[in-house]
């Protein structure tokens, strides 16, 4: 699509106004300048325009004049400005949760609380344990990152997480500690470093605002107000996430080197649950029958083999084949699934409805064109049944192979 | 599951709210503890509550089956933890089942990690079973979110805190609830300095967070207004079977759901 040549008024304000932090983003780069030694200097990159394709074109004949190049500024993808904290006055700590690795949305909400916390003169460390798949702390608002990893961190350890808390506590002085209020982990080890610190924390804290904060308390029928103490437990949608500033995400490390006693708690590891009897609200990985199923027997067995807890669309449970328990939909179950399953629905409004937070859908109809198929994030269009059967012996043949390599 | 009879379980308890009408009952959370002390150590099971005896919420958990209950003396607005962590450290309790927060007052949670802190006594969060005892060391399974648990290996005694994942209370008899006995103890009373300084509100519902469309110029304004929720996935047509399921495969493991 040709792009029609408009005026920006407000690119071209900063570029007039050297105090703005995009200024130098939006300075025109000169073609050629004489250099110190008297000689002519020429950017060869500067010339010429990029073209319809994708590819740089460089026009000789006269005709293209100016024009490319002043588009060109505000094309470029535009860099935040960078914060950069030398000398701290203080620090606010955040521990993220990390679950799978990366922040997640009400990790990111803290970030923003605590550099809102921060103001001009403090700087937000944050501290992961183990290994992440992170890629944004700069853009999410970190500018400290103490990244502890060893043994006694492994897993399931946080009496060893506290000890290395406590001894960030003695070394920082954090003039708050923020840890989010979730049942992932953050709920648990803010409140055994408050009890560890012998701080009185303020708990499912939704709002900070002038040295005061207010939070959730009892059975969630009344708020509490106080003065924000220094250890908050924050729930989700506390503060707006950081957006438009980049942080240095400099690395720290403790002082003193941590000497763990032994734990107390010992993790024998995770216990295979039945899927079946996982409340369906709460299941991780659902496999969903509707009206395209005519195999029951294969959708049961599928079920099993795959480890997936059963779910069924209205028509399915209607017409008898499921327990009206499974219905997933407006009228039955909302589910939140990490991985969503439909086999043979076609996606009526109150299913998808149902389905809406879930994380992945995919889909295996035999209409290209139902609802459910534009949802999903990955369609099959064939045969059900030939489909199951195939996935089936899939799932087995690598659970051998997984039998195999183990023995 | 076998009762533990030689394990010394103390269930503590506390009055909550109905969540519609707000009027006095059995807290729901504690009411779970009080089920797995029971079938922990049936008839032997101590309930212990800090607070007003004369709580007519508190037969709710005698009528469970159980003949008793000690009530450490505490008014209103009193630090119940030093009363209750100087009468624990002074029996010979083995586990310490509570639940996870209260319904009224503060409701932060804080209690079993303070209570095991000042004990000293490990902590389990989100008790879900107890497996096995053994030599001291218990073997119990630990609720996890979305349904998953833990098993986690701890020697007595302990504190643990239960959920909603924990097996659910039963019913409470009348009958037994009115002739059981609420035993009740002076203790010393320990002001709380935070209420003095905090206030409590009704909870206002919190606003929705909107989404906020940051475009810097009007064609990008217009292409956020209009675009579609989402661009849709891949859709497979015209593959074998074998293929198609090759591919949910690939999803299936790189989300990690098949364990």
């Amino acid at each position: 699509m040709k792009e029609s040549f408009r005026r920006d008024p407000r690119n071209e304000w900063i570029a007039r106004n050297r105090l703005h932090p995009l200024y130098s983003a939006l300075q025109t780069q000169e073609a050629s300048w004489i250099g110190p030694s008297g000689l002519v200097r020429k950017n060869p990159h500067v010339s010429g325009f990029i073209g319809p394709n994708g590819l740089k074109r460089i026009d000789r004949s006269g005709v293209q004049q100016g024009g490319g190049s002043q588009r060109s500024g505000t094309k470029a993808a535009v860099q935040l400005p960078l914060r950069i904290i030398e000398q701290p006055s203080f620090y606010i700590v955040v521990v993220p949760d990390m679950v799978n690795g990366r922040l997640s949305s009400h990790d990111k909400d803290l970030l923003g609380l605590a550099n809102t916390l921060a103001g001009d003169e403090g700087a937000v460390v944050a501290v992961v344990f183990q290994a992440h798949k992170e890629g944004g702390f700069d853009t999410a608002g970190v500018d400290r990152l103490l990244h502890l990893q060893g043994e006694a961190f492994a897993d399931y350890s946080p009496e060893q997480r506290v000890t290395a808390l406590c001894a960030l506590d003695t070394q920082l002085n954090p003039a708050h500690w923020l840890v989010p209020d979730s049942r992932t982990g953050g709920g648990e080890l803010g409140r055994r470093l408050a009890a560890k610190l012998g701080e009185r924390p303020a708990t499912r804290v939704w709002q900070v605002a002038d040295g005061q904060c207010i939070g959730r308390a009892g059975a969630g029928q009344q708020d509490m107000a106080r003065t924000a103490p220094r250890l908050i437990l924050a729930a989700a949608e506390c503060a707006d996430p950081v957006s438009d500033t980049r942080h240095e995400v400099r690395a720290i490390e403790l002082n003193e080197t941590l000497f763990h006693r032994v734990g107390r708690l010992d993790n024998l590891g995770a216990v295979a649950v039945d899927p079946a009897l996982t409340p369906m609200a709460e299941a991780e990985f659902i496999l969903s029958g509707g009206n395209g199923v005519k195999d029951w027997e294969l959708f049961h067995q599928a079920a099993e083999t795959l480890g997936a807890t059963e779910g069924a669309s209205r028509v399915a449970v209607d017409d008898g084949f499921m327990p009206r328990a499974r219905q997933v939909g407006a009228t039955g179950t909302w589910v939140t699934a990490q991985v969503y399953l439909a086999v043979g629905i076609s996606g009526a409004v109150q299913h998808l409805q149902g389905i809406a937070t879930c994380d992945k859908v995919v889909a295996i109809n035999q209409d290209p064109a139902c609802d459910m198929v534009k949802r999903a994030d990955l369609a099959v269009i064939g045969d059900s049944a030939a489909i199951l059967q195939a996935l089936i012996e899939r799932v087995r043949e690598h659970r051998q192979g997984g039998m195999h390599d183990a023995a | 599951m076998m009762p533990h009879e030689l394990l010394k379980v103390v269930a503590l308890v506390s009055v909550g709210a109905h969540p519609v009408t707000g009027r006095p009952r059995r807290a729901e959370q504690d009411a779970r503890a009080v089920e797995l002390g029971l079938c922990l150590a049936g008839k032997h099971l101590h309930l212990l509550h800090a607070g007003d005896a004369e709580s007519e919420a508190l037969r709710g958990y005698l009528g469970m089956g159980l003949a008793e209950m000690t009530v450490l003396q505490q008014p209103l607005h009193a630090d119940i933890l030093p009363a209750l962590g100087s009468y624990l450290g002074a029996t010979d309790a083995q586990l310490v089942l509570t639940g996870s927060q209260a319904e009224i007052g503060e409701g932060s949670g804080m209690l079993p990690y303070l209570l095991a802190e000042q004990l000293d006594w490990p902590l389990v969060v989100g008790l879900a079973e107890v497996e096995s005892v053994k030599g001291g060391v218990a073997q119990v399974l630990q609720a996890l979110p979305r349904g998953q648990r833990r098993r986690l290996q701890v020697r007595l005694p302990f504190v643990a805190s239960v959920d909603s994942a924990a097996p659910k209370a039963r019913q409470s008899a009348f009958g037994p609830a009115q002739r059981g006995q609420l035993q009740s103890q002076k203790v010393a009373v320990v002001e709380d300095m935070l209420l003095s300084e905090a206030s409590m509100q009704t909870a206002r519902p919190r606003p929705k967070r909107l989404k906020v469309i940051k475009a810097k110029t009007g064609a990008e304004r217009m292409r956020a207004a209009t675009a579609k929720a989402s661009a849709g996935g891949k859709v497979l047509t015209d593959i074998t079977p074998e293929q198609g399921a090759e591919a949910i495969f690939a999803l299936l493991k790189e989300e990690k759901v098949l364990r």
